[in-house]
């Protein structure tokens, strides 16, 4: 549980750390250190060059803007969970904050840290891919943006070049009545979800469902939007039979398995918890308290 | 100094009070001194180089590379050691099982995935650890046994009594199971650790950081090392929990004693977690195959159980008693007129098992109690009522079960079984419970309750000894051969010797866990401290007080044959989530009669910490393998221990309608009653929840299993 010889770098601005990251081989970034620490400690990394954000000015902020919230990646977890913003316009990113980790962790991790770890059970890594998200990634040739369904390159491996830093993220946000949830199924408060389903509705004036997302997280290598189940919802009314009937369609999906527990059960909770997921949004749709 | 010599005693004294804890003000200023903590000028930092396979031949070990690293001292390899023996158990009467024994660095063969195989010698622990990288291993495997239904047959155990077969042939009705616990063991928060040094100059070795039964441990070492017992001294600091797996004698603690005579400087090593969960003793993982003959009312006439313990790679200190508690516990708290055990103590390719709090109850009482809800259910009778015809009376006390139990005859000695169910049936509200149950099982939630009745056993002989004496400013001192886990040790002996003195408790200063004060001593573990060190205090207490003069000191002995034996009852109430499997622990009470409690308070705070260890086994703790022998659940991500948000609200009822008469206080241990039926009673729950008797039939319940139970169920 001691980490092998490193270098350590501490620079202050964003083309710093560029510059660091095309110079430097076999370097890692540390955020807020939650799951990168751990993995120096048992070695499962072994960079030659650790370079800390933590002094980078102009990446930690959370701001409205052009109907999307943009958040800086080294804002902390605490800062999303207590931002009014985020509360008031992004309800479904505050619920599933609430289920990061426990305090301590949130004090310290950032969005970015997880965004870029990507771990599939990650409750922001969800969220990310249900409001569609887009990712900032700055490097030498300035900065462009990627769409979170790019963003997951393989397992835990984030489509950025080596000489590349992701600085932000851009949440389009629903309209004001929608309803929002995020459900999740961990063995014990503040682990990783075996299974996680976050669910967007917005119906028109006729109670129709008009619009849909669901996205289960700790099922596939990375989250994964359920297209199919939100086309078999939208235009049709909400009720107990549509939900459980489209639901279904979650158990087909291929499913990871580890200590925690073997495939089947995974897919049997993705069915469970998108329903649970998609009843809790509607009830709230238009303020309801679900 | 003009101090009053003697403090007036509290009114009623204190014993069976819950006065504050004498050990609290340096835990609560971040003065604790734990192993860690330890550290002398010049100390070496040791590494130890791992297997990474279950079952292999060693073909060669090249330790060149981590040689030349600067800032590397020594690699020690098997070959280093080889004039080091295997570490021994504690005497027994089961034989055979020395071939078993552990080697203190792997010779020829590695047999688990944890297993040292060398060892590390550096100036700091990260060069350490990046000399133990470079320590290059060629092997050639072999095939991995990762259960107890095949692997090497080390020891049969056979307990029994009565003509079982007669009693089956007579039987109205016959309950068979088939039952597991899982593999899990007591995590204490605070890893292990290990200091030694050698002062040359009184030719004594000092090991730092012992606990649990630091004399014996250092005549272990001295024949190990080959020493004399007096050239060794250990010495305890505070202990972050021990549960019965911290405080044995394991091939670090022997490797840096060696080091530190060998290389002339002290040695230490602290365990890492990665570590602590495939080298320290695992435990538990128990398969019965149990059966029940009854008569046409429930009642048992005899049980036939044929059990697997699943040892993992090496006999370790303990030896066999773990499945001799098993058998030896099982029959609990119950008439049984016929009774049978044989358990077959198998090795595996997993890291070596041994006690953990409660050892073989918390098993053995998953199994009777399994039982009774079985017979029950086939009788169809309420399960609290199998319990009470079944329950030894207490006019039958004391009651010898023809059974011995880790070489002591099994004697409860006193106990009013009946009483205790009808005390914890009533504070849980039993009736009305049912009532309130049914009613919301019939809104469609799936909740139950459930029961289990249990008995300990505490008090463990054969003697132990204490010396009080006066100090020349009216003080005292208590000088035991007892150790402390943090359990409240000096609290509790100081409380004895007061009422004793007839002082303050205060006023009394109690010494542990150091090998250079007391000549003999018995360390903590077994529930026996209070009980067995606590008679000897207040023997030389009360001695002393007849001649109470500053300089004056009394020498008491407390000799035990037999055993105590505490007993309780647990009622849980669970929700389980029919979807996902997930199970909720909405509340529970422990009741649990102890004779005399010394100090309430701890006594609930030693129950309250063991349930919640319990609901571990029950719900969420395994050590998982994969197919070739690679552990699984080495972090505490994977190894899920339940935490704060985890533990229900635990009621706690302490009764002391049976002192214990063997010893002065009437007092019978109380260590191991809050983990012991934990098991049981959330299975009893589950079933009760889902409308299924039997339902249960392995530990931990995981939400998969579960989900599996229910669909199984629904086919």
């Amino acid at each position: 549980m001691k980490p092998p010889p490193f270098s350590y770098h501490d620079p202050q601005t964003i083309p710093d750390v560029i510059g660091l990251l095309q110079r430097l081989e076999n370097n890692r970034l540390l955020a807020g250190g939650q799951s990168l620490m751990p993995m120096l400690n048992m070695r499962l990394v072994l960079p030659d060059h650790l370079i800390d954000l933590n002094k980078v000015e102009g990446l930690a902020y959370i701001r409205e803007t052009g109907g999307a919230l943009e958040i800086g990646a080294m804002t902390r977890q605490r800062e999303i969970e207590f931002a009014g913003a985020v509360r008031e316009r992004c309800p479904l990113m505050h619920e599933a904050i609430l289920q990061v980790g426990h305090r301590q962790t949130r004090n310290r991790g950032t969005l970015g840290g997880s965004l870029c770890q990507l771990d599939p059970s990650a409750e922001l890594v969800t969220v990310a891919a249900a409001l569609d998200a887009t990712v900032a990634v700055a490097g030498p040739k300035g900065t462009r943006e990627i769409p979170f369904s790019k963003f997951p390159k393989t397992y835990m491996t984030p489509a950025i070049g080596p000489d590349e830093l992701l600085t932000g993220a851009r949440f389009p946000l629903w309209a004001k009545n929608h309803g929002h949830a995020f459900v999740e199924f961990a063995r014990r408060h503040g682990d990783f979800a075996i299974v996680s389903a976050a669910a967007l509705l917005e119906e028109d004036g006729a109670g129709k469902i008009k619009r849909a997302s669901v996205t289960l997280g700790g099922v596939g290598p990375a989250p994964v939007r359920v297209k199919e189940l939100e086309r078999a919802i939208v235009g049709s009314a909400a009720s107990d039979a549509l939900f459980r009937d489209a639901c279904e369609i979650c158990r087909k999906i291929e499913a990871m398995q580890d200590v925690h527990a073997p495939s089947s059960y995974r897919q049997h909770l993705a069915a469970v918890l998108s329903r649970r997921a998609l009843e809790k949004a509607h009830a709230r749709i238009g303020g309801g308290r679900g | 100094m003009d101090r009053p010599v003697f403090q007036p005693a509290l009114e009623g004294g204190f014993v069976g009070r819950s006065v504050p804890r004498l050990e609290d003000l340096p835990m609560l200023t971040g003065s604790g001194r734990y192993a860690a903590d330890i550290s002398f000028p010049r100390e070496l930092h040791m590494r130890v180089v791992r297997s990474s396979h279950a079952h292999a031949r060693i073909v060669a070990i090249d330790a060149s590379a981590a040689r030349e690293l600067p800032g590397c001292v020594a690699v020690w390899t098997s070959e280093d050691v080889a004039d080091i023996p295997p570490i021994d158990f504690r005497p027994t009467r089961v034989q055979g099982l020395e071939p078993y024994r552990q080697p203190v660095l792997a010779r020829g063969r590695v047999r688990y995935v944890g297993e040292p195989v060398a060892v590390v010698f550096a100036e700091d622990p990260y060069l350490a650890e990046d000399a133990a990288d470079l320590v290059a291993m060629e092997v050639e495997e072999l095939p991995v046994v990762l259960s107890a239904d095949r692997g090497t047959e080390a020891a049969v155990i056979r307990k029994g009594y009565g003509d079982v077969a007669a009693a089956f042939a007579a039987a109205h009705a016959v309950v068979e199971l088939d039952l597991a616990i899982g593999r899990h063991s007591g995590v204490p928060l605070e890893t292990r650790g290990a200091i030694a040094r050698y002062d040359a100059m009184r030719d004594v070795l000092e090991l730092h950081g012992a606990t649990k039964r630091p004399h014996a441990n250092r005549d272990l070492l001295a024949r190990m090392l080959a020493r004399e017992p007096s050239s060794i001294h250990l010495y305890e600091g505070h202990v972050g929990g021990g549960f019965g797996v911290r405080g044995e004698i394991y091939p670090e603690d022997v490797l840096v004693c060696a080091a530190a005579l060998r290389l002339g400087r002290p040695v230490k090593w602290i365990e890492d977690r990665r570590e602590n969960l495939m080298a320290c003793n695992h435990s538990r993982e128990q398969r019965h195959r149990v059966r029940a003959a009854i008569d046409a009312e429930g009642r048992i006439l005899g049980i036939d159980d044929e059990f697997f313990h699943d040892q993992g790679a090496y006999v370790r200190t303990h030896g066999a008693r773990v499945a001799d508690m098993t058998a030896g516990m099982l029959p609990g708290p119950y008439r049984v007129p016929a009774y049978r055990a044989i358990g077959h103590y198998r090795l595996t390719n997993k890291t070596p098992a041994a006690t953990y709090r409660a050892p073989g109850r918390y098993e053995a009482t998953f199994v009777c109690e399994r039982l009774l809800d079985a017979i029950a259910a086939k009788i169809g009778i309420d399960r609290v009522e199998a319990r009470r015809r079944n329950l030894i009376p207490k006019t039958e006390m004391p009651y010898a079960r023809e059974l011995d139990v880790i070489d002591t005859e099994l004697v409860l000695d006193s106990g009013d079984y009946a009483g205790l169910l009808d005390k914890a049936l009533a504070r849980a509200g039993w009736p009305a419970l049912q009532r309130e149950l049914e009613t919301r099982r019939a809104a469609g939630e799936a909740v139950g309750a459930g029961l289990a009745f249990f008995v300990e056993k505490s008090g463990l002989g054969p003697v132990d000894g204490a010396r009080v004496s006066m100090a020349a400013d009216g003080t005292f001192d208590v000088v035991t051969g007892a150790a402390s886990l943090g359990q409240g040790v000096e609290t509790v002996l100081a409380q004895i010797a007061a009422d004793a003195l007839g002082v303050d408790y205060r006023r009394v200063r109690v010494a542990h866990g150091c090998t250079d004060r007391i000549e003999q001593g018995y360390g903590s573990h077994a529930s026996r401290t209070t009980v067995m060190t606590g008679s000897a205090v207040h023997i030389a207490a009360t001695k002393l007080r007849e001649n109470m003069q500053p300089g004056c000191s009394a020498q008491g002995s407390f000799k035990s044959e037999h055993m105590t034996y505490p007993y309780g009852a647990h009622i849980a109430v669970v929700k389980v989530d029919r979807e996902t499997g997930g199970v909720a622990v909405e509340r529970y009470l422990a009741a649990f009669d102890i004779g005399r409690a010394v100090n309430p308070r701890l006594v609930e705070g030693q129950i309250e910490g063991g349930v919640v260890q319990g609901l571990g086994g029950a719900l969420l703790e395994e050590f998982v393998y994969d197919a070739q022998g690679s552990p699984l659940s080495v972090t505490l991500a994977d190894y899920a221990m339940p935490t704060a948000c985890e533990a229900p609200g635990i009621a706690v009822l302490l009764t002391e309608d049976a002192p214990s008469p063997l010893n002065p206080l009437g007092i019978k241990g109380a260590g191991e009653g809050g983990v012991n039926p934990v098991g049981a009673v959330i299975a009893s729950a589950i079933d009760d929840a889902l409308g299924v008797p039997g339902a249960v039939t392995r530990l931990p319940v995981t939400p998969a299993r579960l989900v599996e139970i229910m669909r199984a169920e629904r086919r």
